[in-house]
């Protein structure tokens, strides 16, 4: 420790300090690479969800705004890497920065949406932004494809080396590297004074610009930066999978990642993280049998969730991971 | 010389009701001033005026020269206007060390820094911990804030405001529910602040206001019924009419 | 012109009836229930039932379509939602769309995911000219019923003696409490006619609007869009808002190409809230 070290700045730095929980966390992650064939498509979809789930937190958890409508920005980055790829170059991280940056555009100009009102507001606009995207996309069939998607992609090797393959290693490789970069970027801004300042703004806005925290500002900027994630996240749904349905921006999209979030507790980088595992592993074992059975359990999972409380079932998980960490 | 702060005819109206009447109002530089008044005479509507949170019908709010009657809270704040709050508004599960260094990074213009992690730059972590060491945090600078005895987060509460460097200190009922036992901390903590700072102590026990106040202005109906020295308000017919008169109604 | 007028007359009354429930439960009671549409839902598929199974009259399922979605809300308002009251906003939104999907669930594995319809009795088909204009006789149907329904409800939460103790336990349910007023049983009722009106809403809107078991999902934004755009003064602002609603989705399928005219409506939404984050007709705090 250098000279000047005092309580407050030990005490800061352990906030920040890398537990040996996450780095297990993140080398099974990579070390999935070299499963057998056959599980990589389903990973390559958890990926992308955890970080549409990760997106997610980052305003609710990290900055409180409740969003039913963050679909609206995934669809924007898929849609926007989808044609990228057709109009442009099939360079897929091309597309990539193409679709984060659609993303970031379209949640810097509806960013201003919600800054005022109530949640009830905020669950509104949000919704209605996502309509709006999903209305304009069907009732552009020459752009977007209408109904029917957007056909046609080919989407070239990645750093014009891995092509694509039909198991999905290249594709999961792609997602989950895109997928680990954020996320640092993400513990990295979270952990930051900025970061700190978007916490204060969650747990009480009043107070937090009563100790001169710009609120409205840094609503803007978190909600610019969770948009570009979802546009990631998009960009890397269309591209490994070569194609953009309408689906992209339902609001079926935006309840999915809602419960993967809730599943795995808002509020830690965590969270959407482990909610999005668990969330593909239950949709997949469940929803081969009959969609609505899917949709039946899903429903009952947020029923009792709701009934018995959040804070108890991410608290739990939390709790778990803590005393793990300390063993 | 100017004021630390002033008001010019602040008015402000909720529909057909007056909450602020015509209030001119004067706070010199380091001052120890105290505005009183029963309930309901406006004082919380006042506040809210004076730091931003509501925009007055008519009138100006002027901080040591200069118009702040239309900015926003927040740049009240980096102008050196701060508050502290009556009930409890800390960040429940946030510790008294990030809360400060919040206020701290904020001040500097490094609350928008997203590369560095809270306490990476020393001055900021040097500070905080001379705040936290000025107002007897440092033994509970890890915990989470909710968890703290009600003293120890009356005296974050300041702790956090004074990491604002303010110019202008508004403290709102700062020993409002502190049991006995810790409320000698808190008296301490706000006869030590700085003499530079201007205080108003916005406050209904009338010991606190008589032992801090050099100066007192009395708040009835959203106007400002007197100003003075303690001894000639304690001895203000009117004053004492209306603050018997609340006894009795009370 | 004035025809299309008169049918988002008709589709916004219908709105009204739909929406009108929940314009009490989350405009008076601040309860975020995104499964509203599930007891239209339930009040159509009643309908539907009985009319193909039992061979019912449409005017008698009318009636038993409010009173099957009334119980169903009165029972789960017992058992489920009274446990959600002054939760927060998420935890409302997650525990109704999480109704929502059972709903959709089982809905689709009991009856089909089929679209339903009706066969409407003869004397309320066809059009007819009134004073020039072309109009549907069903529409007409539609807004005396409706407006009627409307009339009387705002007559009845501001003149009668349940309006005003519903008007004081969403006031304040404490102090209610205290004046003896049965806040449980007045918000229980209060569900479970809300409830009702939405199944009777799903009846009437089984010719207008289809029903699937996804009705509860394609319909949820426009019965939130009466509420918040209404605001939570009454029932007169949710009147109001389903009334301009209805015009403006009508019109702008109408006038401008179906697909885009679907869109008209969420702007305005999201122009009106981004203007009056409180609705167009809040009450002045």
């Amino acid at each position: 420790m250098t000279r000047g070290q005092t309580i407050a700045a030990q005490g800061l730095a352990r906030r920040a300090r890398w537990r040996a929980p996450e780095i297990v966390f993140w080398v099974l992650a990579f070390a999935a690479l070299l499963l057998p064939p056959g599980k990589h498509l389903l990973l390559n979809e958890v990926a992308i969800l955890a970080l549409f789930a990760l997106s997610l937190d980052l305003i609710l958890g990290y900055a409180g705004i409740i969003s039913l409508g963050h679909a609206a920005f995934f669809g924007a980055g898929a849609y926007a890497a989808g044609l990228f790829c057709k109009l442009v170059t099939p360079d897929p991280l091309a597309g990539l920065v193409v679709g984060i940056a659609a993303g970031a555009l379209l949640g810097l100009l509806t960013s201003f949406l919600v800054l005022r009102g109530s949640d009830l507001t905020r669950l509104m606009v949000t919704l209605g932004v996502a309509l709006v995207l999903h209305e304009v996309a069907n009732a552009l069939p020459q752009w977007t494809g209408g109904a029917d998607g957007l056909q046609g992609m080919v989407v070239g090797p990645l750093l014009g080396r891995f092509d694509f393959d039909l198991y999905g290693r290249t594709a999961y490789a792609y997602s989950l590297a895109t997928l680990f970069v954020l996320f640092l970027l993400a513990r990295c801004i979270v952990n930051s004074p900025f970061g700190l300042s978007l916490m204060a703004i969650r747990r009480n806005s009043l107070r937090a610009s009563a100790l001169g925290v710009p609120v409205n500002r840094r609503l803007v900027a978190v909600y610019t930066l969770a948009a570009a994630y979802a546009g990631a996240a998009g960009a890397l749904l269309a591209q490994t999978t070569a194609y953009v349905s309408l689906e992209v921006l339902e609001f079926q999209r935006s309840a999915d990642v809602l419960l993967a979030l809730i599943i795995g507790g808002a509020g830690w980088l965590y969270g959407g993280l482990a909610g999005a595992i668990v969330f593909k592993i239950l949709q997949d074992t469940l929803a081969s049998n009959a969609p609505q059975f899917w949709m039946f359990w899903m429903g009952l999972f947020l029923v009792v969730l709701a009934l018995v409380g959040r804070e108890r079932l991410s608290g739990g998980m939390r709790g778990l991971l803590a005393r793990v960490a300390r063993r | 010389m100017n004021a630390a702060l002033e008001t010019h005819g602040l008015a402000k109206r909720f529909g057909g009701i007056v909450a602020t009447n015509d209030v001119t109002f004067r706070l010199e530089r380091g001052a120890r001033q105290a505005l009183i008044g029963p309930n309901g005479a406006g004082k919380t509507t006042f506040v809210n005026l004076l730091t931003g949170v509501l925009t007055p019908s008519t009138g100006r709010v002027v901080l040591a020269g200069e118009d702040i009657t239309r900015l926003r809270p927040e740049a009240r704040v980096r102008r050196g206007l701060v508050r502290t709050f009556q009930i409890n508004q800390l960040f429940g599960d946030l510790t008294p060390l990030e809360t400060i260094a919040l206020a701290v990074d904020e001040r500097l213009g490094l609350g928008r820094d997203w590369r560095r992690r809270v306490g990476a730059v020393d001055a900021v972590s040097a500070e905080v911990e001379q705040v936290a060491e000025r107002f007897g945090l440092l033994d509970v600078l890890d915990r989470r804030t909710d968890t703290l005895p009600y003293g120890k987060q009356r005296l974050l509460e300041i702790a956090a405001a004074f990491a604002c460097a303010p110019q202008v200190l508004l403290l709102d009922e700062p020993a409002a529910g502190v049991p006995e036992a810790e409320r000698r901390d808190i008296l301490d903590a706000i006869a030590a602040l700085p003499a530079d700072v201007s205080v108003l102590l916005i406050e209904h026990d009338m010991d606190l206001v008589f032992s801090f106040a050099r100066r007192i202005s009395v708040l009835v109906d959203g106007g400002l019924l007197v100003e003075g020295e303690p001894e000639a308000i304690a001895a203000d017919s009117r004053v004492r009419a209306v603050y018997l008169g609340e006894r009795i109604d009370g | 012109m004035a025809t299309i007028l008169f049918d988002g007359v008709a589709y916004g009354m219908l709105l009204f009836v739909l929406a009108c429930g929940l314009a009490v439960t989350l405009g008076l009671m601040n309860f975020v229930n995104l499964a509203h549409g599930a007891f239209a839902m339930a009040g159509g598929y009643a309908t539907v039932l009985l009319m193909d199974r039992a061979g019912w009259p449409f005017l008698a399922c009318l009636p038993a379509a409010f009173i099957v979605a009334a119980a169903i809300g009165l029972v789960l308002e017992r058992t489920l939602y009274r446990h959600m009251y002054g939760r927060s906003p998420l935890d409302q939104v997650l525990f109704s769309i999480g109704l929502v999907f059972m709903a959709v669930a089982l809905t689709d594995y009991l009856l089909g995911s089929s679209q339903r319809n009706i066969m409407l009795p003869d004397w309320l088909q066809g059009r007819r000219e009134i004073l020039g204009v072309n109009v549907g006789i069903y529409r007409s149907f539609l807004i005396v019923l409706c407006g009627a329904l409307a009339i009387g409800l705002q007559a009845g939460l501001m003149r009668t003696r349940f309006g005003s103790r519903l008007r004081a336990a969403v006031d304040d349910a404490r102090v209610a409490r205290g004046l003896g007023i049965p806040v449980a049983t007045v918000f229980a009722a209060t569900f479970a006619v809300g409830s009702g009106l939405a199944g009777l809403g799903g009846a009437l809107g089984v010719e207008l609007l289809g029903l699937d078991p996804y009705f509860p999902l394609k319909f949820m934004i426009y019965f939130l869009i009466v509420v918040t755009v209404g605001g939570t003064s009454g029932v007169m602002g949710p009147f109001v808002a389903s009334l301009l609603l209805g015009i403006a989705d009508v019109a702008g399928k109408y006038y401008l190409s179906s697909a885009l005219g679907g869109f008209v409506i969420y702007v305005v939404l999201i122009v009106v809230l981004a203007l009056r984050p409180n609705g167009l007709f809040a009450r002045a705090r």
